[in-house]
């Protein structure tokens, strides 16, 4: 009972370790307990130290605890951790005394399911589609009749030999087999030899290299088929200059690798099929081709045959063609002989209606007629009867001009007689004989001066008498110097 | 008409070859002298691509690796 009571006393009952003692408790109470752990995580911080070894974090939303991969076992992963990887790691925990830390010891890492795979795929998908690795313009034309080819995968199961099979069906070929880990963490690398092993073979070297490449894997998980994933795998594929048909996994099993491969197949059987053609077809196909030629050649043969004959059953007999043209001869030669005679006698006709009016009497009436007529006018053509007109002319030129002369003289005298009793009558009327009986004429400035004030005016008078006239004295040269006094003063105003 | 002689021909371009040349004849337009030549010819090609497809051999091996992987040669592949 006092044991109950005594309660303060218990520390002092209780053994003392020392730090090492109860660290190594601590050691060997954690690995004992924790030497075998599944640890699901997301990887956070990623250090790879030259050393080899590979010391990473794995962490949830509260807590983390280190990880350390050896370098063995990091050489040996076949998923390599990245940061931010949802993973299960599997090992042990370990305790570092030295440090009062624990850490986890990974034997092993894994995506955590299919979920994380896939983000990691899509990530791939997404690089390697950017760089433009899977571009149909890279795509290479398959051979349609390969003479050999590679296949790489598994030497043993199913798939190796449905491809084999379904060639054997099709066309015989060569195959050759590049044997490769269809799965773990040999596969990726293995491929990615085999599609550059196949490459760099030398045509018509010792081992014939493959006119197309066939990669194929039967179905399976998703963490089966992932070395078909794998970067260097698909890079493999894109630089391969062979041709190559890629068949992993399933239908419905999408791998990276059938991104960048040059067709897909959805089955190894189905590489089969598109890596060659179905050779009785091809048979038949040339047995078709060679018929079609023969019939060709034949109907076109035959064809020109019927045309020849034709041609020369429309062609008329030379009798028949000759037969026209005799009969259209033998007539024109039976007309000639009377069309010449006909032609003869109607130009004689012509000739005799022209020339029976060309007698030699005609010509001679014809030169008499005009004869007579010349005589006619030469005989009217007379010099006397001309001469005697030319007489008469005369004498009646004679007469007329007597009469006329006669006539004039009556006229000249009868005209003279009148002017001068014209003149005596003028000389009687005129105011000169007045002037004989002593009266005068006054003119001044050439006017006749019946006035006494027009006189007076006048600058000068003249008396015409009977015998002369007589200037006398006027007034009119003073008043002509008159007026020219007057007339100064005017203008010296002005000046 | 390609250059290249029917004896070095693929069986894909004698195949094409021959259809043209059959194509040709039977359209029936070609002279007689030419369709004779044509014929000839098809029937070159013909020969061309049944030999191609005598070649129907099958004959399976693997790549023998050594250690390292590296290919060193062939073994037939027997009983598949």
């Amino acid at each position: 009972m006092s044991d109950l009571i005594e309660d303060d006393a218990k520390g002092d009952n209780a053994p003392e370790f020392s730090v090492t003692e109860l660290s190594g408790a601590i050691k060997r109470v954690i690995e004992g307990e924790f030497g075998h752990v599944r640890l699901r995580g997301e990887i956070g911080r990623v250090a790879r130290p030259r050393s080899g070894h590979l010391y990473l974090d794995l962490k949830d939303d509260r807590s983390v605890i280190a990880g350390v991969i050896w370098k063995g076992v990091a050489a040996r992963l076949t998923t390599q951790p990245e940061e931010g990887m949802e993973v299960i790691a599997t090992g042990r925990i370990t305790t570092f005394g030295g440090q009062s830390k624990y850490q986890i010891v990974i034997e092993d890492i894994q995506p955590a399911g299919q979920g994380a795979l896939m983000a990691m795929l899509e990530k791939r998908k997404k690089k390697l589609a950017a760089e433009g690795l899977f571009e149909d313009a890279h795509k290479r034309e398959l051979p349609f009749l390969p003479d050999v080819i590679g296949v790489v995968t598994s030497p043993s199961g199913a798939v190796i030999r449905d491809i084999l099979h379904r060639l054997r069906e099709r066309f015989p070929r060569k195959v050759l087999i590049w044997p490769v880990a269809v799965q773990g963490a040999a596969c990726a690398p293995e491929v990615v030899r085999a599609i550059r092993g196949f490459n760099a073979l030398t045509p018509g070297g010792a081992v014939p290299r493959p006119d197309v490449l066939i990669v194929a894997r039967g179905g399976g998980s998703i963490e089966d088929l992932w070395g078909f994933n794998e970067e260097e795998v698909a890079r493999a594929a894109f630089a391969s200059e062979i041709p190559l048909i890629s068949a992993v996994g399933h239908e419905t099993d999408t791998t990276l690798i059938d991104f960048v491969s040059d067709r897909r197949a959805p089955t190894p059987s189905a590489a089969a099929e598109i890596a060659v053609p179905v050779r009785m077809d091809l048979l038949a196909w040339v047995d078709g081709q060679s018929s079609r030629l023969v019939r060709a050649l034949t109907g076109l043969v035959s064809q020109r045959g019927q045309r020849l004959r034709d041609l020369s059953r429309a062609m008329p007999r030379a009798e028949r063609l000759l037969d026209g043209p005799r009969q259209r001869l033998d007539t024109w030669a039976d007309r000639l002989p009377a069309a010449l005679v006909r032609s003869v006698q109607l130009r004689r006709v012509r000739l005799s209606d022209s020339a029976g009016g060309l007698r030699p009497g005609l010509l001679r009436r014809a030169v008499q007629s005009d004869a007579r007529r010349l005589r006619d006018t030469a005989a009217r053509m007379n010099l006397h009867a001309l001469r005697a007109d030319l007489r008469r002319r005369n004498t009646d030129l004679d007469k007329i001009s007597r009469r006329f002369h006669a006539a004039a003289q009556r006229q000249a005298e009868d005209w003279r007689k009148r002017l001068d009793a014209t003149e005596r009558l003028r000389e009687t009327l005129g105011y000169e004989a007045t002037l004989a009986r002593g009266y005068v004429v006054v003119w001044g400035d050439g006017q006749v001066q019946t006035r006494k004030a027009s006189a007076e005016k006048a600058s000068m008078l003249e008396l015409q008498f009977a015998d002369g006239r007589m200037r006398i004295g006027g007034r009119a040269p003073a008043r002509k110097a008159k007026r020219s006094d007057d007339t100064p003063p005017e203008q010296g105003s002005l000046l | 008409m390609s250059d290249k002689p029917v004896g070095e021909m693929s069986f894909e371009e004698a195949m094409a070859a021959l259809e043209k040349v059959v194509g040709d004849l039977e359209r029936g337009d070609v002279p007689l002298e030419q369709s004779i030549k044509l014929y000839e010819r098809g029937a070159e090609l013909k020969k061309r691509c049944e030999e191609k497809l005598k070649e129907a051999e099958e004959k399976v091996a693997a790549i023998t690796l050594d250690g390292d992987g590296n290919p060193v040669g062939t073994k037939p592949v027997e009983g598949q």
